[in-house]
């Protein structure tokens, strides 16, 4: 029994990826579920609106976080406040009482508020907005089709380009006459082409068995999930370049992916999280996909409100995607050929240069 | 230089390859002539397949200079299966074809020539990861062939296949080479380097002798006796049921026959001649 647990441990210690999985992933959940695992929402942004403005901003309950007060506005900017997430809670006043409007696409806050109301039977019902039932599923599957689309992205992709690594034809590929943008734009139509089709799937079912509504811009959903493609399809292409295995790549991600459910809204919501964690959930590509499916299929926010997550994921798709070209392209050309569509002779020489020719 | 003609034809010259530290080639020169078969032979680790990547231009070469034509005009079989094995054997050839830019007409019509001659006729439905290795290995040499390139890369395209598929694929390498292809090959087979025009040999990164397979021969020390038990003393090696031994000196062995010296021999020979400089130099 010995020798076979020595044998074990001996080739545990080789596998550096999966000790360090077994190590620091229950580290990793530890301080995920410590410092970001709330459902409790302390301060909720707040616009009060219309001519008693100034004066109900002062004796709102502490959980109101006053963001904006402005006298000269009135109900349809603080609809507006609140469609394009600027604040959770909208206050109208006016000569007939005030009214209270509550973002219903922000659940956890939105609850919150609602708890918060019942103990101040002076002010007035709140009225909620986009998700009147606070239904969980209306802003659950918005966010998981980010998810599946991490799944298919990321997973499929670095399985698929692992593969060919593996079973010996990615050298097949890199003396065929293809440049190396060719082979991976070849390589990841498929993927992104299934996954589009996903996504449709998914948003058709999300209406139909859940009445998820999809109240804003098809167009500008399908910018946000293209761009946000790019981004999965991308690290789906760097796993596999630091990926031998099949078997490596499913684990690398794994660590890709957790983080991505944990820490980006999906679950728990990113401004109940410590801000030591939260930083981490603001380089997730994931955290902007569902702002973006959650903003414009439950409340229909336009374009101009949603230019920081999509200008966001715009960049974080060109730092993974070009990252993950450079490097299979080292993985295709390592000799630095130069791909020619027409020509005949070619010398690759280093130090001799010309003399080759 | 055009394609396929000139003096040498491709290859390698002063070739230097190192992986990190290690290096893998040291200095090594091969040409490849068109309309014959030049090749690499060595043991395993002697460097054969990082000179023919760095042929292919997979390898980034450290020193030297490599010849060869545009990437369009090379076939390459690589030491690796090299087929796609969810693919269909027709399917292969049809993806190798569209990436070497083959028309419809020309690839329809050298798939059907490859298929006949390889006798995957009837296989061409079948996924090419159900095949035998011969099978295997007979398509990783059409898909190579496919495009009749002017410089055929082939890293031991017979290793481990039965004897009838090796005798079928020489066929068909021999058919590539006398149609006007360079053809540049690794074996461990020494059988088979005999039936090569040029053959160079590897040993820990540098070449151990070069030549044609006569001038190889010629340039082995001494001389190669046939003893029926191994002799004292005498560097000797095992061939079937007899011993060959090596006299550097070519001085008589008692009890000794002649014997006509072949290529593994010479090998087994240049490997014993440089280890017993090295000792001298140590020394």
């Amino acid at each position: 029994m010995w020798a076979m647990a020595m044998k074990e441990l001996r080739q545990m210690r080789r596998d550096r990826r999966t000790l360090a999985m077994m190590i620091l992933l229950p580290v990793l959940l530890l301080v995920v579920f410590g410092y970001a695992a709330s459902f409790d929402v302390d301060r909720v942004k707040t616009v009060v609106v219309g001519p008693l403005a100034p004066e109900v901003a002062g004796r709102l309950p502490e959980r109101l976080e006053v963001v904006e007060t402005r006298a000269d506005l009135g109900r349809e900017e603080a609809v507006e406040a609140l469609r394009d997430g600027d604040a959770v809670v909208g206050i109208v006043t006016g000569s007939g009482g005030a009214s209270i409007l509550v973002d219903g696409a922000d659940l956890f806050s939105a609850r919150a508020v609602v708890t918060e109301l019942r103990g101040h039977p002076e002010l007035p019902e709140p009225e909620i907005l986009f998700n009147p039932t606070l239904d969980t599923s209306t802003i659950m599957v918005p966010g998981l089709m980010g998810v599946v689309l991490v799944f298919v992205g990321t997973i499929a992709t670095a399985l698929g380009v692992v593969r060919e690594r593996q079973s010996g034809t990615l050298e097949q590929l890199a003396v065929m006459p293809f440049r190396p943008r060719d082979v991976l734009l070849g390589k990841l139509l498929p993927y992104l082409g299934v996954a589009a089709v996903d996504l449709v799937v998914i948003v058709a079912a999300g209406m139909l068995l859940f009445d998820v509504p999809f109240v804003g811009s098809p167009l500008v959903f399908a910018l946000g999930a293209v761009a946000f493609l790019f981004v999965t399809v991308g690290a789906g292409v760097l796993i596999s370049t630091v990926s031998e295995t099949q078997g490596q790549a499913i684990q690398l991600a794994m660590m890709i992916m957790l983080p991505q459910i944990l820490l980006s809204g999906l679950i728990f919501p990113l401004h109940a999280m410590a801000a030591g964690v939260r930083w981490i959930g603001y380089l997730l590509p994931l955290t902007y996909f569902i702002q973006v499916a959650r903003g414009v299929m439950v409340k229909g926010t336009p374009f101009d409100a949603l230019l920081l997550p999509l200008g966001m994921l715009a960049v974080l798709g060109l730092v993974v995607l070009g990252m993950s070209i450079a490097r299979f392209r080292r993985d295709l050309a390592p000799a630095g050929r130069r791909h020619r569509r027409h020509g005949k002779a070619e010398a690759d020489a280093t130090t001799a240069g010309a003399g080759a020719r | 230089m055009t394609p396929g003609t000139g003096s040498g034809g491709w290859g390698v010259e002063g070739l230097g390859v190192r992986y990190g530290d290690r290096t893998a080639l040291d200095g090594v020169t091969f040409a490849v002539a068109a309309r014959s078969v030049a090749a690499v032979v060595g043991g395993d680790g002697a460097g054969k397949t990082s000179l023919l990547r760095a042929l292919a231009g997979t390898v980034r070469p450290s020193a030297g200079t490599v010849r060869r034509p545009d990437d369009r005009h090379i076939g390459y079989m690589s030491a690796g299966p090299g087929v796609w094995a969810d693919l269909t054997v027709a399917e292969n050839l049809e993806f190798t074809g569209r990436a070497y830019g083959l028309g419809a007409g020309r690839l329809g019509s050298r798939t059907a020539e490859l298929l006949e001659r390889t006798d995957l006729g009837e296989a061409r439905g079948r996924l090419a990861g159900r095949l035998s290795g011969g099978m295997r290995q007979k398509l990783a040499l059409a898909m190579a062939l496919l495009h009749e390139p002017e410089l055929l890369i082939l890293d031991e395209p017979t290793t481990g296949v039965d004897p009838v598929s090796r005798v079928e694929l020489w066929r068909l390498l021999a058919a590539a080479a006398a149609g006007g292809a360079a053809v540049a090959l690794a074996t461990t087979y020494l059988d088979e380097a005999e039936r090569a025009a040029t053959v160079l040999v590897l040993d820990q990164g540098r070449a151990l002798l070069a030549g044609t397979p006569e001038e190889v021969l010629a340039a082995v020390p001494g001389r190669v006796v046939e003893a029926p038990a191994r002799p004292e003393g005498a560097p000797a090696w095992r061939r079937g049921a007899r011993w060959r031994v090596w006299s550097p000196d070519g001085a008589p062995l008692p009890g000794a026959t002649e014997v006509t010296m072949d290529l593994e021999d010479a090998v087994v020979v240049a490997q014993l001649a440089r280890e017993r400089r090295a000792e001298r130099s140590a020394a």
